[in-house]
């Protein structure tokens, strides 16, 4: 701080730097701790440490203990004792044992600061100097400057050995794409309820119904009442084979021109797959005909054609031409007319050659 | 003497069935008065629903809606509406056990409608092992869009929402399941049996009765609650042990 | 401290001295310790740096635990039937990767604590990258020589949310499973290419049968390798830069003051070690994360409500579902926006502004000095009101990632929290800028104010006449000297562009921009007091004679409750 006195002297305003207002006051005096001066304060510390250390020890072996004791069956607070008995017992001790060795360096370490210096991070143009007379020297010496075709064609190996190889050798990682047009729906096939099976007459659906359906495909068995389509493969044709059946009153519906002809007494059927990115959606509201998607809240208008009324779909959501067999259940007239899924780059042009095959 | 006999040990016999009888028509006129008070606002004196201008409702018609809604929405307190919204939220209900039964048989007697199931169908602790597995299947096939994998309920648009189906009794499960409330879709009994509603609602009370096996559960409403812990329980609490490493700690002024 | 025995003449140490010698024989020891890491290595100490640490930590809790993961679980795709103790999955068929996951959860000692240490430990892991993140970025840590670290410090970033991702999927839950499709989708949103990357990724039609066996090769083996690497690399350039420091008396740019590494920080970070392991165990054994039991395996016609990514996701799954519904056909091929602009694009543009920004403050400012010393961030208030900008964006993001569950919890409709989030992601952070600016700003007159005009001491005085007012005492000459270690405002200057004889200056047009940014980026900013202002304030405060009650030099101030305060 300045007082009076310390304007008038020259030597003092030449030392002082001319833009920084407060000097730098340096490291200031070490204070000392409660546990540094007073050694009954140093030696509960000690003991608070040291216990510390051996409560977590005690834990540890409950731990073990626990582990051969505690039963999958049991529990605790309505959760997994053994989860707990496990958890807390680790968990307290490690604690336990970190607060420890903390308590020990803040209480009873040294704890003097130190002062080291800071070298420029940047390296003395001495060093350089030295590196760059070596690095010289070995580039004369190889001869690369004096040889460019050695060099270029080296350069040229090089560069393919990088890109050529390694990009190729993916090359089986997986298909080229296929079968976005198509899905295991055909003409005559039946629509079964999901998990049970059983085919379905349009008078056992009331207005208002929702049934998550397959095609009867996935449900086929062989002699030995094995899934013909099972595992991957099932998973693969579920994920755009999917459907879901409405029933509403015929007046509330708005079919779009060419499909008059798609329902039954009121009853459409829809993909189950969100054009969107592919969840499958069954939060119908029976009332309004729309359906949410629960991903990403895109809805779709059953009533209207499946036309998109919010969120981020771009896609209508497909809809499969419904018949009656002559046993009187349900039955998808064709396969989808428009792709399934999430939209990819070729869409357009995939769309386009269902549209001239159908 | 034989046809006095006859005829009393009939009377002695078939009294049930003739105090049934009577009870249920009883019952009906008990139900339509209690519905004249309490309903009939919104649904109309006949029940045939009151209509707006716009073409929607203050109170759909409710003839062929079945005892199965009736108990369902009375018993579980959402009707009576207390106040026009959205949706009508579970409350505590507003008419006893007995007046419950009577709404439902007035309405029922209306028009054929589902029935209130059987208790067969409700003991869902009868249900094996494969059953419960197969429930599982169902519940997460047509329920957990939009009631979420453990019945903790979602949002819908427009400030609707599907609830929670904790707490709710096999009853009202099964009944809603079949008749279809307000935006919930129908279930009809065609296609999804009793047994396998039966199964559904065994799957769904097994998983809530359980024990949280890891510890809290948040509610059951995954990933984000877990987020909130992550940021409030887990930085919060290593941050705080960051600030007291690196406190200074009491100083003294005395001199070693 | 006076009886202490070398340790090499101690009994063990006598010992030990062998074993050591022979190894420092062949690997020079004692000179790689020298130059490499000496052991009483000083590391400046402030809770704030710590903050790395817990992801430091937390990595290797999950790598000690991803092990103990490994002995059980098979990342196969074919189907099994289920037939351990969780009884209501029993007899259904599932993939191999769901099974042995269950079987984990319920069938082996440990197994659940050891998932669940595991997930909580990972959320923690890119928890603490971000909040450490947000720390180097509003003390100017990453002014150079640091850049380089910055940007090691990104990579690891996003090899964190790969490696989560690709982690929580391994389980082949109805949860994670979905968003493995939305993860289909996503990619298949990728202009030109998407359908092939689609089927080599996924090696067929979704979902295959080697997703998940790719994902778990990338989550043990590729991606640790990398992070690992990376690690090594950010603490090597720790290690040589040394860390950076608060300013404060005896501080410089070219020196550290702290303790060293043997024995306080090491006992210090090794204690902390213990720590977040510890704290993490408990969390494992008291909540419940990731209950894969409940959502059922993979099932492309299933869905849960509430769908949601793990929490670091969040603002990516918030785009995508506030994001409109653009998808257009031109040039034959069909281009969808909405799927690939906040699932794709979002993270590409946030790590890339990111990534440039201590390139793009050093071109603005035209600072090429090496910094290491801190500055605090009101000193800076631009940049502090862009950080705050930017996590406003970020958070909002995140409220759309979570709407459905909000309009459930909070009875709102989930709609209007969707357009809420439409707007507000661009309104929001240009509101928190101009409050953060003004914040900054504030802070900084209160600064100047303090070290000319002392601080509020909380004596409150009554003069003759009547008239209240506190009394203010200078602050200490360390506490001002702290508040006046930053630079000094730059003078801007317009540039130059044509000299003397009317030649036109290059690059005119970037030198003008290059105003304007640097006139933008210091606007506002409150300067600090010159020599002059200190003095003359000090001669004003030393002329307040006739107080009533003298102060005297320990005084520090008095508490609300009129405790005098010692620090």
């Amino acid at each position: 701080m300045t007082t009076p006195e310390d304007h008038g002297t020259s030597s003092e305003l030449e030392r002082r730097p001319t833009h920084e207002p407060i000097d730098d006051p340096g490291l200031q005096s070490h204070e000392w701790r409660p546990t540094d001066v007073d050694a009954k304060l140093e030696r509960r510390a000690e003991l608070q440490i040291s216990g510390m250390f051996g409560l977590a020890t005690v834990l540890l072996v409950l731990f073990c203990v626990a582990y051969f004791t505690v039963d999958f069956d049991q529990t605790f607070l309505g959760w997994s004792a053994q989860n707990f008995a496990l958890g807390a017992s680790l968990g307290g001790a490690m604690l336990l044992m970190g607060a420890g060795i903390i308590q020990w360096a803040k209480k009873l370490m040294g704890d003097h600061e130190i002062v080291e210096p800071r070298h420029p991070v940047r390296s003395s143009d001495e060093d350089r100097a030295d590196v760059m007379v070596d690095v010289n020297a070995g580039l004369n010496e190889s001869g690369v400057g004096r040889r460019p075709m050695i060099r270029n064609s080296l350069i040229a190996a090089i560069g393919v050995l990088s890109l050529g190889p390694p990009i190729v050798m993916l090359g089986d990682l997986g298909p080229l794409p296929y079968g976005h047009t198509k899905t295991v729906w055909k003409r005559g096939m039946r629509i079964v309820n999901d998990v049970s099976g059983t085919p379905i007459k349009p008078s056992e659906l009331e207005v208002g119904q929702l049934v998550n359906a397959e095609p009867a495909a996935l449900f086929e068995e062989d002699e030995d009442g094995h899934r013909i389509i099972h595992g991957t493969e099932a998973l693969q044709a579920k994920a755009k084979a999917a459907v879901i059946l409405v029933r509403m009153r015929p007046e509330a519906i708005t079919p779009a021109s060419g499909r008059e002809n798609w329902g039954v007494d009121g009853i459409l059927c829809y993909s189950k797959i969100c054009t969107h990115v592919g969840c499958p959606i069954s939060l119908w509201e029976q009332q309004t005909h729309n359906v949410l998607c629960p991903c990403h809240q895109s809805t779709f208008d059953l009533a209207d054609a499946g036309k998109v009324i919010f969120g981020p779909a771009a896609r209508p959501l497909p809809q499969l031409p419904l018949g009656v067999d002559s046993e009187g259940y349900l039955i998808a007239m064709n396969d989808f007319t428009e792709i399934i899924a999430p939209s990819y780059p070729e869409l357009a042009r995939d769309q386009k050659k269902l549209d001239e095959r159908s | 003497m034989g046809l006095v006999v006859a005829g009393g040990l009939y009377a002695a016999f078939a009294p049930k069935a003739a105090t049934a009888q009577e009870a249920s028509s009883r019952d009906i006129e008990a139900g339509r008065q209690l519905f004249l008070v309490g309903c009939s606002s919104c649904h109309g004196k006949n029940a045939t629903g009151v209509t707006t201008r716009s073409g929607g409702n203050y109170g759909p018609s409710l003839i062929g809606v079945g005892a199965a809604a009736v108990d369902f929405q009375v018993g579980t307190g959402r009707m009576p509406m207390a106040q026009s919204g959205p949706q009508a939220p579970r409350k505590d209900p507003e008419y006893t056990a007995e007046e419950t039964r009577q709404l439902a048989a007035y309405v029922a007697s209306l028009a054929p409608g589902p029935s209130i199931p059987e208790a067969e169908y409700l003991d869902w602790r009868a249900a094996n092992t494969e059953d419960v597995k197969e429930g599982g299947e169902f519940f997460r096939t047509n329920c957990t869009a939009c009631h979420n994998s453990v019945g903790a309920g979602g949002a819908l648009p427009d400030g609707r929402y599907a609830p929670t189906i904790k707490g709710v009794s096999a009853k009202h499960i099964y009944e809603a399941m079949l008749t279809g409330p307000q935006q919930m879709p129908r279930f009809s009994d065609a296609v999804i049996t009793p047994e396998d509603k039966r199964n559904v609602i065994a799957y769904v009370k097994t998983i809530q009765e359980q024990p949280e096996y890891g510890g809290m559960a948040g509610g059951g409403y995954g990933p984000v609650v877990d987020g909130m812990y992550t940021f409030i329980v887990g930085i919060g609490a290593l941050v705080g042990f960051a600030v007291w490493i690196g406190a200074h700690g009491a100083r003294v002024k005395k001199q070693r | 401290m006076s009886d202490y025995t070398d340790i090499e003449k101690t009994a063990v140490g006598q010992k030990a001295g062998g074993p050591v010698g022979w190894l420092d024989d062949r690997l020079g020891l004692a000179a790689g310790a020298k130059k490499l890491l000496p052991v009483r290595k000083v590391f400046p100490e402030h809770w704030s740096f710590m903050l790395g640490e817990i992801a430091l930590w937390s990595f290797v809790v999950l790598l000690l635990t991803g092990v103990f993961l490994t002995f059980w679980y098979d990342p196969s795709m074919s189907e099994t039937v289920y037939n351990g103790s969780y009884e209501p999955l029993r007899g259904l068929e599932m993939s191999r990767a769901y099974a042995t996951t269950l079987d984990i959860s319920f069938d082996i000692r440990g197994g659940l604590l050891v998932r669940q240490i595991h997930h909580w430990s990972a959320a923690i892991f890119v928890a603490a990258m971000i909040v450490h993140m947000l720390r180097i970025f509003f003390t100017g840590a990453y002014r150079k020589p640091r850049e380089v670290n910055w940007l090691v410090g990104l990579g690891l970033l996003t090899l964190g949310l790969v490696e989560g991702f690709a982690g929580y999927s391994l389980p082949d839950d109805l949860l994670s499973g979905t968003g493995l499709r939305f993860v289909d989708g996503l990619i298949r949103s990728i202009p030109l290419v998407g359908s092939y990357l689609e089927f080599f990724i996924f090696g067929g039609e979704f979902p295959g049968g080697i997703i998940i066996p790719r994902l778990y090769m990338a989550h043990i083996l590729l991606i640790p390798a990398l992070l690992l690497a990376l690690i090594g690399l950010h603490m090597v350039l720790l290690v040589y830069q040394k860390h950076t420091q608060w300013p404060g008396p005896g501080r410089t740019e070219n020196n550290v003051v702290g303790y060293p590494l043997l024995p306080q920080y090491a006992a210090k970070a090794g204690g902390f070690f213990l720590v977040v392991f510890g704290f993490t165990a408990l969390m494992g054994a008291t909540l419940q994360i990731n209950p894969i039991w409940n959502y059922g395996p993979y099932n492309p016609s299933e869905v849960t409500a509430g769908s949601q990514p793990d929490w670091y996701m969040g603002f990516v799954e918030g785009a995508v579902r506030v994001m409109p519904a653009w998808e257009w056909d031109f040039l034959g091929y069909t281009w969808s926006m909405n799927v690939f602009i906040p699932g794709v694009l979002l993270m590409g543009v946030m790590f890339t502004a990111l990534g440039a920004w201590p390139f793009v403050e050093q071109w603005i400012t035209g600072d090429k000095r090496e910094h290491h010393l801190l500055e605090r961030p009101r000193n800076a208030p631009v940049r502090t009101a862009l950080g705050v900008a930017g996590m406003t964006a970020y958070g909002v993001l995140w409220i759309g990632g979570g709407n459905d569950i909000i309009a459930v919890k909070f009875n709102l409709d989930i709609y209007r929290i969707t357009q809420f989030v439409q707007w507000g992601t661009f309104l929001l952070p240009i509101l928190a800028f101009l409050i953060t600016k003004r914040i900054c700003i504030g802070l900084q007159r209160a600064d100047a104010n303090r070290i000319l005009h002392g601080y509020e001491t909380g004596v409150i005085e009554r003069t003759p006449d009547g008239g209240y007012s506190e009394r203010h005492a200078p602050l200490s000459v360390p506490g001002q000297f702290v508040l006046t270690t930053h630079d000094r405002l730059p003078v801007l200057e317009a540039p130059q562009t044509v000299d003397a004889n009317g030649v036109p200056a290059p690059h005119s047009r970037m030198e003008k921009l290059r105003a304007r940014f640097r006139k933008f980026y210091y606007h506002g900013a409150v300067d600090k007091p010159t020599e002059h202002d200190v003095e003359h304030a000090a001669e004003h405060l030393a002329e307040h004679d006739g107080h009533p009650v003298a102060l005297g030099e320990d005084f520090q101030g008095v508490s609300e409750t009129g405790v005098p305060r010692s620090h």
